[in-house]
């Protein structure tokens, strides 16, 4: 390994510019993930365009969005780990007191509190999707793994009072997936499959207790997944719409920009959340796996940065960053396909909006550092 | 850092790691397989389920109106037509200040300034992107008016649709009826999904009658929409492969009446101003000529729709102008029953030619000192049957009446449609009332008023008291006289046209029992009399038969409003307008082939002889081309 290593790094001297894998090596990317990201980048302009209603305007809003989120990809690669490292504490503090801000001083949009207005508008929530887990591969960077029972309580705080106050905003999608992208870097730490057991087991109480919590409107969303049919024209709209959409667009699909659920407005959200809907509708089950296939490309490739990594911390985050990818991926098609049931959460990458999609390229960033940067750690 | 934290194995860490990926890896992929799974579910196996579904969503079947069939005269000439008017239609999705808007419409006079509340609440209150109706009918200057103005007012624009236009408008509105707004009470009578599309429906005369020949049948056309319902150009139709066919509306069928406008239109005018009805019909079919009712409306204001306060105005009039006096209308017929009487007591042999009775100008009942006047207060002297009908000689029909008695009266009457209805094909007719024994039994509770008087055999036997009668059934009495008692069914419709194949189905007429007498030269004897009445030396309406190239035979009648007491004398001068007695005339020509029978009735004319012969022999004059508006 080592051997091999020392002599990639002396073949590639040797090389002469010209070599494209030199160049990406020179700017700290990856190339396999940079071409997935790209693939499925491009699929997703390809399939929001036909969502926006072929409007030019917003497409080219969304190229300029990619873009944008695609430098912040291209600066956070060249940030090393270590120093990603060393900042973690001050960032998850960060996010902490911004999140508390948007608590206090927010501007509310929808029913909920989520945006912040410092300069630029921005949800606080998202710097605490990557500083969540990010804190908790810092904390275990330096201890025992698998961690022991004092650390798993530190470590449940840490994910426990950034997922409660964004809960409060509320966003409870958001809070769930910052919990879960911690949880998985404590999985990834070696967490006892017993307790893992015992978690699933409380898991139970738990949704009863989170049930007592929710807002009618997340009730609502919970009881249409269970019979969709109960309410066709109001709270089961969504995703019987969207269950014709995928389900019409058979095996090849209508044709591209051919969606009649999506073009004739009966398929909610058709940019955002259900934007896999009209992927469905209109290239098919082809296009559909097409995306899921390069979805698992990056989600392999993240796992064999991670697999990779030297270090501890580089090893949980990249663990986390790519699996939590997957979870996202598998949250909204599931909730789009009305496997569970309606949670605010955009397709990465392909969805209409660019917030989240700088977090996610922020994410693959890390992941492209931790790849990129490897050989010069000193062990 | 934590000084009792071992130190960290490297290597087992990383093995513990990529156990635990491993682990999560597996998870994730049987996730995403769970997945993919749902997905060839949806796509695969139900994938004809949900394409048939998507399909729904993506076309409306939107009901269209067939296009009413018209309405004509025996000659062809239009009584009932569709006509394109514009409407003032708004668009709430479009308007940018509807306040505004619609406060600078009523400024140009498109809208009233005091319905812009209940237009903004209508604006604001259904989809976006469904049209209001601003103003029903635009004139010609309004349309002018708004062209120019239009682009000051987006989302605001008119549309033409078809309405009904009835060009003569109140001079048929009684005999054709008209259409009005369809109401939840017309659905519920009609059949619904053929009405689906259909703004309006007859509600009166033959519009009503003749409501399913008239309307035709639903057409129903695919529209492309979205999901809320908003119709979408038809280039949409490319999403999509194959829609069911659209199905044209079945137009109406177009209706021809027997109704002569030329005699519509005279019997009309020689109503002008007054009350009262005219029934002219063809005696040898029952095919109705005319059929006027004054005063009358413009059938067309219910066409178009009116307001309610218009509405109140017309219905509250004291002319009721919405009361069809020619078939609901009943009036004691006075004399005008006498050649029918004059039939009975013939047949029951209660008199003959050569019965004789003296007129001293009132009669009395035996042990009773009550006189029942003559109109004629001298009295009319020695009288005959021939005399008695042609000078109308009231005294000699009292004796005539409680001869034969109220049994017979009834039932000789009845064989002429008195007291009945005749099935006239526009419906609502009254049956009017012709008494006898039997009735009062079932008329009064009171025992006391159950009984019958012989004095009221005696006033019925002038047509008063309690007999009532049509215009229209005496215009069927007279014409069964006629015809010497063969009696046809009347009826306004003649044909009935397929608009499409251009088919015409005659409707026959139909024949109602004869009135058969035993001895046939009865006929002769009144119509003799009744021939006497219009052209004889002494006739009482010889002055309405002056000067007539054809023969003609008729009966007047003066019928009381109000009773009049025993010394009391009848002025009309000083009588009230209203109070003044109603003037009737039957008749028939010409005498030996019977073409047109009539029955004319002004309320408080007066007298039946001087201001109903007069309308009589005019109509009979313009049907049988005499007259100065001759038709043909």
């Amino acid at each position: 390994m080592r051997l091999s290593d020392t002599h990639r790094l002396i073949s590639s001297k040797a090389e002469p510019y010209g070599d494209f894998v030199h160049v990406l090596r020179r700017l700290n990317i990856d190339g396999p993930l940079l071409g997935g990201v790209l693939l499925i980048s491009a699929l997703g302009l390809v399939v929001l365009f036909s969502a926006v209603g072929e409007d030019m305007r917003l497409w080219l809003s969304q190229v300029a969005r990619l873009s944008a989120a695609l430098a912040t990809m291209f600066v956070v690669a060249q940030l090393s780990p270590d120093f990603l490292r060393r900042w973690t504490p001050w960032g998850f503090l960060a996010g902490l007191v911004l999140l508390i801000l948007v608590l206090t001083t927010g501007e509310v949009g929808q029913g909920a509190q989520r945006w912040l207005n410092l300069g630029i508008r921005f949800q606080p929530s998202e710097i605490m999707k990557l500083a969540v887990p990010m804190m908790a591969a810092w904390y275990l960077h330096d201890r025992q793994i698998p961690p022991r029972a004092g650390a798993l309580l530190l470590l449940a705080v840490i994910i426990a009072v950034p997922t409660l106050l964004i809960a409060r905003q509320p966003d409870l999608g958001t809070a769930l997936l910052i919990a879960a992208s911690g949880l998985i870097v404590i999985i990834l730490a070696g967490l006892s499959i017993r307790l893992m057991v015992a978690l699933a087991a409380l898991a139970v109480p738990g949704a009863l207790l989170l049930w007592t919590f929710m807002e009618d409107y997340q009730k609502q969303r919970v009881i249409t997944l269970l019979d969709p049919n109960s309410d066709p024209l109001g709270a089961g709209y969504n995703i019987i719409q969207s269950k014709i959409a995928i389900g019409s667009g058979g095996l090849f699909g209508k044709g591209w920009t051919n969606g009649s659920q999506a073009h004739l407005r009966f398929l909610p959200e058709r940019d955002t959340d259900f934007i896999f809907a009209v992927l469905g509708e209109e290239l098919g089950l082809l296009g559909v796996l097409s995306l899921l296939c390069l979805y698992l490309f990056v989600v392999g490739r993240g796992l064999y940065i991670a697999v990779q990594a030297p270090d501890t911390y580089s090893r949980l985050l990249a663990g986390s960053i790519s699996l939590t990818f997957f979870v996202y991926v598998f949250v909204n098609t599931a909730m789009v396909t009305g496997l569970i049931p309606v949670v605010g959460i955009p397709l990465p990458l392909v969805s209409f909006g660019g917030t989240s999609m700088v977090t996610l390229m922020a994410g693959f960033g890390i992941l492209m550092s931790i790849q990129s940067h490897r050989k010069l750690l000193p062990h | 850092m934590d000084l009792l934290s071992p130190i960290k194995d490297h290597h087992s860490e990383r093995q513990l790691f990529i156990g635990r990926v491993a682990l999560t890896s597996t998870i994730g992929i049987l996730l995403l397989g769970v997945v993919i799974a749902r997905l060839v579910q949806l796509q695969v196996f139900n994938y004809e389920d949900f394409a048939a579904q998507s399909q729904g969503n993506l076309y409306r079947i939107e009901a269209v109106p067939p296009i009413r069939g018209l309405i004509f005269d025996r000659k062809g000439r239009v009584l009932a037509e569709n006509l394109p008017a514009y409407q003032l239609e708004l668009i709430p999705e479009q308007v940018d200040d509807l306040d505004n808007t619609l406060r600078r419409l009523a400024l140009l006079g498109l809208i009233e300034a005091e319905d812009i509340p209940r237009l903004k609440d209508l604006s604001e209150s259904g989809p976006r992107f469904k049209p209001v109706t601003l103003n029903l009918r635009l004139s010609d200057e309004e349309i002018a008016n708004f062209a120019i103005q239009r682009p000051r007012f987006p989302g605001v624009d008119f549309r033409p649709r078809l309405v009904r236009h009835y060009p003569y408008g109140a001079a048929v509105a009684h005999a054709i009826g008209y259409v009005g707004a369809l109401s939840k009470n017309d659905l519920a009578r009609l059949d619904a999904s053929n009405y689906a599309g259909t703004a309006h429906t007859g509600k009166t005369g033959v519009e009503n009658s003749f409501e399913s020949n008239l309307h035709g049948d639903v057409g129903y056309r695919n529209i492309v929409t979205n999901a809320l319902g908003r119709q979408l150009p038809s280039e949409s139709a490319d999403l999509f492969e194959s829609l069911p066919p659209n199905e044209i509306p079945n137009p109406g069928a177009n209706v021809y009446l027997s109704l002569d406008l030329d005699l519509q239109l005279l019997a009309t005018e020689a109503l002008q101003g007054k009350r009262g009805a005219i029934v002219a019909l063809d005696p040898w079919s029952g095919e109705i000529l005319a059929l006027v009712s004054a005063p009358s409306f413009d059938p067309n204001l219910f066409a178009v729709g009116m307001s309610t306060s218009e509405f109140a105005v017309l219905k509250n009039d004291l002319e009721q102008p919405l009361f069809n006096r020619a078939v609901r209308g009943t009036y004691p017929p006075g004399s005008t029953i006498k050649p029918m009487l004059a039939i009975a007591a013939l047949e029951t042999g209660a008199t003959n030619l050569k019965h004789t009775i003296l007129c001293r100008g009132y009669f009395m009942l035996p042990n009773s000192t009550h006189r029942y006047r003559d109109w004629k207060p001298e009295g009319h002297g020695e009288v005959d049957l021939h005399t008695a009908i042609s000078q109308s000689c009231d005294v000699y029909f009292y004796e005539l009446g409680v001869k034969i008695g109220i049994d017979n009266i009834h039932d000789y009457l009845n064989r002429f449609g008195l007291g009945r209805v005749s099935g006239l094909d526009i419906g609502g007719e009254h049956q009017g009332l012709v008494p006898s024994r039997e009735w009062k039994r079932n008329a009064f509770r009171n025992p006391e008023d159950q009984r019958w008087y012989h004095g009221e055999t005696v006033i019925a036997s002038i047509g008063q008291g309690y007999m009532l009668a049509t215009p229209l059934q005496l215009a069927n009495a007279v014409a069964a006289v006629a015809t010497r008692g063969i009696r046809y069914q009347p009826h306004l419709v003649a044909a009935i046209e397929d608009t499409l194949t251009g088919e015409r189905t005659m409707i026959s007429p139909t024949r109602l029992d004869d009135v058969v007498l035993k001895n046939e030269d009865h006929w002769d004897i009144v119509i003799d009399a009744m021939h006497e009445v219009m052209q004889g030396l002494r006739g009482t309406a010889r002055q309405a038969g002056l000067n007539a190239a054809y023969e003609m035979a008729g009966k007047s009648g003066t019928s009381q409003v109000i009773s009049i007491s025993q010394d009391e004398e009848y002025d009309e001068e000083e009588i009230d307008e209203r109070l003044r007695d109603h003037a009737l005339f039957i008749a028939f020509a010409p005498l030996d082939k019977p073409r047109i029978a009539v029955a004319v009735i002004v309320e408080n004319g007066s007298s039946g002889s001087r201001v109903a012969a007069p309308i009589a022999r005019k109509i009979m004059d313009a049907y049988l081309g005499f007259g100065n508006n001759a038709t043909q």
